[in-house]
């Protein structure tokens, strides 16, 4: 009886702040959730016709089920296979390689004691970042192709861009020349934060550079080092479709294909639907997983706290 | 306190030699391609094929310029990608600015919910054919619309606004409802005024990010007259495909492939300007913003 009657208090107490602050849901909530709805959700239920031989014509309700028809065939497919291996192989060196670059950097950058000086070099690292994927990738082409610079200067006549063994180090060394300095910048701000008492008193003791970083600038950054960890490794299967597609070429697909550009050329180039629909399902899935596991891992060395 | 290089110890000069040496590297990689381009961009395409760049400014010309900046498509391409970008921008950072304001209030009943509901969407989605399907089904298809409004609202940003504004003192609305003003007068009137920081770095991202983007563009928008700048740069520097006129009166095959390249390097030029030289102005605001960025949602 008791906790009816609370239960009608709570409610009419809901609606009342509902009616008198009916603004907050209609005016400012209302257009993100819709969108939120439409785009997000509304594809949510499209998953569906992973497990459909989907007919563009019959629609999601009068297409015929078949189960995990295309799962099995992508899973006991060898290309498929091939291009996860590539997408993981891709974003695991991606992560390794570039992920220590930008927290060097902010580390140097925090050494140097002119404050004009420091400006000046962290303008010239900021603007990579403002050029686009496509010049980016258009750049990268130039300065290896056969005729480039850089066989100019080597005085040798390679195609990098046909090589499929070359294709990482480009993506890898062109994101790091791009990306790096731009990423750098709030290991700078965590830094900015760093206790210069603390400094001082290590300079004091005679701490060197290690022990000064050990103590002063790495407790600093921590906690910002651990966040982007686990937000870049739980993405690692989310490796952006736009610049491997711009840095393809029909010669080094062996390495250079992967998950994302697969799903776009079977689905909306081959018109395979529901195939298409299976792998990135399949993909979608594999990430929220190594989000949860990367976010526990996290968790348990950093005393408990994770994302 | 300031310390004296010479008084670091042997092992402590010579770890910082090294990483400044290597900051200068890193510094040099950047900006020798940049120049390079530059420079070629300005040369004869013979001379350039044979003999790498040369700072002969004698023999410089600027043929391709003349061909770029001549180029129909080209500005096509740039009146979209301004229109695109602009809209976008308004109306993601609207919406954006909007929801976050109830998501920021403690009071607010059914935050919990929603919050679920968008956070859902950070980590889980139907991905890209069920997307397509569905702007397609809604007549999208070949409509700006198409690339403008599937990414306009972002729960990323949504989670730094909401954050700035609760770092807003609540005495702040208190006032105002003490003053009679409504959740609106006082949304525009006086929380927005103090919130410019973050509206600017958050506009600015959604800009850059519409502004350089393709992928969208690429499957949404096949009409010609709707494609945006980047998708215009993509067939001239990925798919070597200069547009037509550009330099179809060339005699030779030969003479023809080194304009094509010439004309890759005065593209790059041209179409990455506008953003590079806004980029100081804005240089404050993104220090400032990072800030902003890393509180933690």
């Amino acid at each position: 009886m008791e906790t009816k009657v609370k239960e009608e208090k709570s409610f009419q107490k809901t609606m009342r702040y509902v009616t008198t602050h009916w603004q907050l849901y209609v005016i400012f909530l209302l257009p993100a959730l819709l969108l939120t709805l439409i785009f997000k959700y509304i594809p949510m239920g499209g998953i569906l016709i992973a497990f459909q031989d989907y007919n563009p014509i019959r629609g999601l309700l009068g297409s015929r089920w078949v189960g995990f028809k295309y799962f099995e065939r992508f899973l006991s497919s060898p290309d498929f296979m091939k291009y996860l291996v590539n997408t993981l192989k891709l974003s695991v060196y991606g992560l390794l390689w570039g992920f220590p670059v930008p927290i060097l950097l902010a580390l140097l950058l925090n050494r140097i004691q002119s404050t004009g000086i420091k400006q000046k070099i962290q303008t010239i690292l900021y603007l990579p970042n403002f050029i686009s994927v496509i010049v980016l990738c258009g750049l990268v082409r130039i300065l290896l192709s056969v005729t480039g610079p850089i066989n100019l200067m080597l005085d040798t006549q390679i195609n990098f861009m046909t090589m499929p063994e070359a294709f990482r180090p480009i993506y890898i060394i062109s994101g790091i020349w791009q990306g790096a300095g731009w990423a750098s910048i709030m290991y700078t701000a965590a830094l900015s934060g760093a206790s210069k008492e603390l400094r001082e008193a290590a300079i004091m003791d005679g701490a060197n550079i290690f022990q000064q970083i050990k103590v002063v600038e790495w407790p600093a950054i921590k906690d910002m080092v651990v966040i982007q960890f686990i937000l870049q490794a739980g993405n690692i299967m989310s490796i952006g479709f736009e610049k491997a597609y711009a840095l393809q070429t029909d010669l080094n697909l062996n390495s250079a294909e992967i998950i994302a550009t697969y799903v776009y050329k079977k689905g909306l180039l081959d018109g395979d639907y529901s195939f298409s629909t299976a792998v990135g399902l399949f993909n979608t899935v594999i990430n929220v997983i190594l989000l949860v596991i990367v976010n526990k891992i996290t968790a348990k060395m950093n005393d408990g706290k994770g994302l | 306190m300031k310390v004296k290089f010479r008084n670091l110890s042997v092992a402590d000069k010579t770890l910082l030699l090294v990483g400044y040496v290597l900051l200068g590297l890193f510094v040099v990689a950047i900006v020798v391609p940049i120049i390079y381009i530059v420079v070629a961009s300005f040369m004869d395409p013979v001379v350039l094929q044979n003999s790498g760049i040369t700072f002969d400014f004698d023999k410089w010309t600027t043929t391709a310029y003349e061909r770029v900046l001549s180029n129909a498509q080209i500005w096509v391409g740039f009146k979209n990608a301004i229109l695109y970008s602009v809209l976008f921008t308004f109306i993601s950072v609207f919406i954006t600015l909007l929801a976050a304001y109830p998501m920021s209030r403690k009071d607010f009943v059914g935050r919990g919910f929603f919050n679920i509901i968008f956070v859902i969407t950070m980590f889980f989605g139907g991905g890209l054919i069920p997307t397509y399907l569905l702007i397609s089904n809604l007549g999208l298809l070949d409509s700006m619309w198409a690339v403008i409004l599937p990414g306009a609202f972002s729960v990323w940003n949504m989670i730094i606004v909401r954050t700035y504004y609760q770092g807003i003192p609540d005495e702040l609305r208190e006032a105002a409802e003490v003053d009679g003003a409504d959740e609106i007068t006082y949304f525009f009137k006086i929380l927005l005024p103090v919130c410019v920081p973050v509206i600017t770095v958050i506009a600015l991202w959604q800009f850059v990010g519409m502004w350089n983007s393709y992928f969208d563009a690429m499957i949404y928008l096949n009409d010609a007259a709707k494609q945006p700048l980047q998708l215009v740069l993509r067939s001239i520097l990925i798919q070597n495909q200069p547009e037509s006129g550009m330099i179809s009166d060339m005699q030779s095959t030969a003479a023809r492939a080194q304009l094509a390249e010439l004309l890759k390097y005065a593209t790059i030029i041209v179409s990455s300007l506008p953003l590079l030289i806004m980029y100081p102005f804005f240089q404050k605001y993104f220090d400032s913003g990072i800030m902003v960025g890393s509180v933690k949602g």
